[in-house]
C-alpha cells in the first residue's frame, strides 16, 4: 500500500508499511476482519490506484453502502473504471462450460487483462487485488484446494511482475480444528503481511471490540530489517472506520 | 555450518557414488530465514562455480517459490557479476506460468498466429508451464544442465525451491523418483532441496530426509509453549523472524552422522551464519547414549592407552623395534634378539629403509583423536 493522503498516520499504516506485497487479513466469527479489507480498499482507491474487488460474500449493493459511510464512492469509482468489481456469488455458475479449474484460469485471465491495462495505462498507480474471502473460494471450487491454491499463486505471481498488491481475507477458525490446515498455512506462507483479528481474552467489551496483530514478516528486497515486525493493538470498529489504539491508552 | 554445507556441494559426487543431497527444512515461523537459508546457500555455490573451484560447471535452480529475479538480484549482491550470473546460472521458472494459463490465454488471444513460439526466454531464465509432468520436468531440468559450457565433464548442481509447491502437483513418490534420478544422473554433481515441513504430513519430509546426505533445519530461534497473541509473545514472534537455529547433519561415509549448529539471522537484506562452537560441543556430548556402563575413559585408562606399544608403530627413539608376540612381556622381549630376527623383520618399519622386500609403513594418524570424534580434518582448513 503505498502512502495515502489524509487522516495521518495511524497505527495500522505504520504497521503495514509501505511495499507489503501481499496482505492475508485473518479473522474469526468473535472478531470479523473485514472491516479492515473495507479500510484497505478505501486507501487504494483514495491514492488514486486502481482495484480489482472479488466479492464472494456479498453483493455490490452491501459494499457500496458500507464504504459509502466510510466516505468513499464506490459507484463512482466503478463507473470511472477505477474499481472492478467481481461479483461471484455464483460463481462458477451452472452455465458456464469446463470445470472448476477452467472457471478460476478465466477469472484470472481477467484480472491479468486489467492489470497490465492499468500499467501501460496513464494512471500507472498502485492496483489492488482484494478477495473477499478465500475460504468462500474454498466453497465455490467444491473443497478442492488445489485448485483455490493455483489461483492464488498465480494472483501472487501478478504482485511481483507488476506494480500490483494483494489482499486476501480468511476466516481462521474454520481450520482451526483441522490436522492439515491446508489453505490457511499456505496463506501464511506467500503473506508479506498478516493482519490478524481476535477477540480479547477478556470478553466484550464497549470500547474496545478486539485486537488486531500485524506481523511483518519483512523481504529480502525491503530495507525494513530494523523495523519492527510485530505489533500489536486493540481496535474499535466505528460507522466510518476504525479507531486503533495501544492498550489502555483509550480514555 | 553453512560453509561445510557449501563444501559439500561444491566438491559434488565421487567417483561411482551419487550424488550429494541437501535437504533444508523449514518451518512458517521461520520462514523468511529459511528462504534466506536456500537464498544463501544457491548463491555461495553459484560464487563457488563461477570462481572455477566447484566440480560443477553450473547451477540449475527450479524455482516454484518465488520470481526468478529473487534469485538473480540476491546472488547479484553477493558479488556475481552479469557475465558470470549468464555463464552459471540457469533458472527453471516454475513459479511465473506452472499450469500455462497465461500461455492458454495468451494462444486464445492470438488464434491464427501459429508460428508464436510459447516459450520466451529471458537471459538465463526459461519459463516451465507444466509443472503436474515430473518426467518432463527432469528432462528440461538434465537439458538446462547440459547447455553450461566449459572444459572437463559436464556436471552442474540443481536446487529446487521447493519440494512443498511441486507436492501440490505431483505424488511424494513421483518426486521421489525424480530426487534420486537426479542425485543418479552422471552429470549431476550436487543437489539440494527446500521442504516446509508443516505443510504436509510428519512422513512427507522424512521420506525426503531418507533421499539426501545432509539435513539442515531450520528452527526458530526461541519455541512459544503457549500458543497467543498476547504481548509477552510478541517479542518471541519478533524474535523469530530475524533470528533462527540451522541445524545440520551431515552423513559421512563412513556412516557416522555430524551434528552442527550454527544462528541464522537477517542482517540489511542479507542473511549471516553465526557459528556457536559452545553449543556444538554440548550437541556432540548429548550424542554418547545414557546407558548403564561407562563408555568414557578415565585418566588411568587413558594414560595406559598411550602407554600401549603398537605393534607396527616407530617408537621414534632410534632403537630397534620392538614387537610384542603375544608370548613373553614386553622387557624379556627387549633382551631377547631373537625376536627382532629377520623372520619378523618383514612385518616391521624398518627406521633405515631399502631392503628389497615388502615393508610397511604404519604412521599413526593422530595422537589424541577420540574413539567417537567425528572431527573433520577439513575443518582447520582456512578457505
Amino acid at each position: 500500500m503505498e502512502e495515502y493522503g489524509g487522516g495521518g498516520g495511524d497505527l495500522l499504516s505504520e504497521a503495514m508499511g509501505s511495499a507489503a506485497r501481499v496482505v492475508v487479513v485473518e479473522d474469526c466469527v468473535e472478531a470479523p476482519g473485514a472491516f479492515v479489507l473495507h479500510l484497505l480498499l478505501k486507501r487504494a482507491l483514495a491514492s488514486g490506484g486502481a482495484a480489482a474487488f472479488l466479492a464472494l460474500a456479498q453483493p455490490f449493493s452491501y459494499y457500496d453502502r458500507v464504504l459509502r459511510k466510510m466516505g468513499c464512492n464506490l459507484s463512482l469509482h466503478r463507473r470511472n473504471e477505477r474499481l472492478h468489481f467481481f461479483e461471484l456469488l455464483g460463481f462458477p455458475g451452472g452455465a458456464r462450460e469446463g470445470t472448476i479449474a477452467d472457471s478460476f484460469v478465466r477469472l484470472y485471465n481477467e484480472i491479468q487483462r486489467l492489470v497490465e491495462a492499468n500499467r501501460a495505462g496513464e494512471n500507472a498507480g498502485q492496483f489492488t487485488v482484494v478477495i473477499d474471502d478465500a475460504s468462500l473460494l474454498e466453497v465455490v471450487a467444491l473443497g478442492s484446494v488445489n485448485d483455490v491454491l493455483d489461483f492464488l499463486h498465480y494472483c501472487f505471481a501478478l504482485t511481483s511482475e507488476m506494480n500490483c498488491s494483494l489482499v486476501v481475507l480468511i476466516h481462521e477458525d474454520i481450520y482451526a480444528d483441522e490436522e492439515n490446515m491446508g489453505l490457511l498455512l499456505h496463506l501464511r506462507y506467500i503473506a508479506d503481511l498478516v493482519i490478524k483479528a481476535a477477540p480479547l481474552s477478556t470478553g466484550l467489551a464497549a470500547d474496545v471490540h478486539g485486537q488486531l496483530s500485524v506481523v511483518n514478516k519483512g523481504t529480502f528486497s525491503e530495507q525494513r530489517a530494523k523495523a519492527q515486525k510485530v505489533w500489536n493493538f486493540h481496535f474499535k470498529g466505528k460507522e466510518n472506520g476504525a479507531d486503533f489504539f495501544y492498550p489502555g491508552t483509550r480514555h | 555450518m553453512a560453509e561445510a554445507v557449501v563444501r559439500c556441494l561444491r566438491d559434488g559426487r565421487l567417483d561411482g557414488e551419487h550424488a550429494p543431497a541437501l535437504a533444508v527444512e523449514g518451518s512458517l515461523q521461520c520462514c523468511p530465514l529459511a528462504a534466506g537459508a536456500m537464498l544463501h546457500i544457491a548463491a555461495a555455490l553459484a560464487s563457488q562455480v563461477a570462481a572455477g573451484k566447484a566440480q560443477a560447471r553450473g547451477l540449475v535452480v527450479v524455482a516454484f517459490d518465488r520470481s526468478p529475479q529473487v534469485y538473480l538480484e540476491f546472488m547479484r549482491r553477493r558479488g556475481l557479476d552479469a557475465n558470470a550470473l549468464d555463464r552459471c546460472v540457469r533458472i527453471l521458472d516454475c513459479y511465473s506460468d506452472p499450469l500455462g494459463w497465461k500461455q492458454k490465454s495468451q494462444n486464445q488471444q492470438h488464434q491464427g498466429n501459429s508460428a508464436k513460439h510459447f516459450s520466451t526466454n529471458k537471459e538465463n531464465i526459461t519459463v516451465y508451464r507444466s509443472v503436474k509432468d515430473v518426467t518432463k520436468l527432469m528432462s528440461s531440468t538434465t537439458e538446462l544442465g547440459g547447455g553450461f559450457e566449459g572444459e572437463g565433464k559436464k556436471y552442474f548442481s540443481v536446487a529446487v525451491d521447493s519440494i512443498s509447491s511441486m507436492l501440490r502437483h505431483a505424488s511424494v513418490p513421483s518426486i521421489s523418483g525424480l530426487l534420486s534420478n537426479l542425485r543418479s544422473h552422471e552429470q549431476v554433481s550436487s543437489i539440494f532441496w527446500m521442504i516446509h515441513s508443516d505443510l504436509h504430513e510428519p512422513k512427507v519430509p522424512r521420506a525426503f530426509e531418507c533421499l539426501s546426505t545432509m539435513v539442515a533445519c531450520v528452527e526458530p530461534a526461541l519455541v512459544d509453549p503457549i500458543c497467543g497473541e498476547s504481548p509477552g509473545n510478541m517479542s518471541i514472534l519478533e524474535l523469530n523472524y530475524s533470528k533462527a537455529k540451522f541445524i545440520v547433519r551431515l552423513k559421512r561415509r563412513n556412516g557416522r552422522v555430524k551434528h552442527l549448529y550454527e544462528d541464522l539471522y537477517i542482517e540489511g537484506n542479507d542473511i549471516k551464519f553465526d557459528s556457536a562452537p559452545s553449543v556444538s560441543i554440548e550437541v556432540n556430548q548429548s550424542l554418547v547414549p545414557k546407558v548403564q556402563f561407562n563408555l568414557e575413559l578415565s585418566e588411568k585408562e587413558r594414560s595406559d592407552r598411550a602407554n600401549v606399544v603398537l605393534p607396527f608403530e616407530h617408537q621414534g627413539n632410534g632403537e630397534p623395534i620392538r614387537i610384542y608376540d603375544g608370548r613373553r612381556s614386553l622387557p624379556e622381549a627387549q633382551r631377547d634378539l631373537s625376536l627382532t630376527a629377520p623372520a619378523l623383520v618383514d612385518e616391521i618399519k624398518a627406521p633405515k629403509s631399502g631392503t628389497a622386500k615388502g615393508e610397511i609403513h604404519y604412521f599413526r594418524d593422530s595422537d589424541d583423536e577420540q574413539p567417537d570424534s567425528d572431527e573433520d580434518p577439513d575443518d582447520d582448513l582456512d578457505i
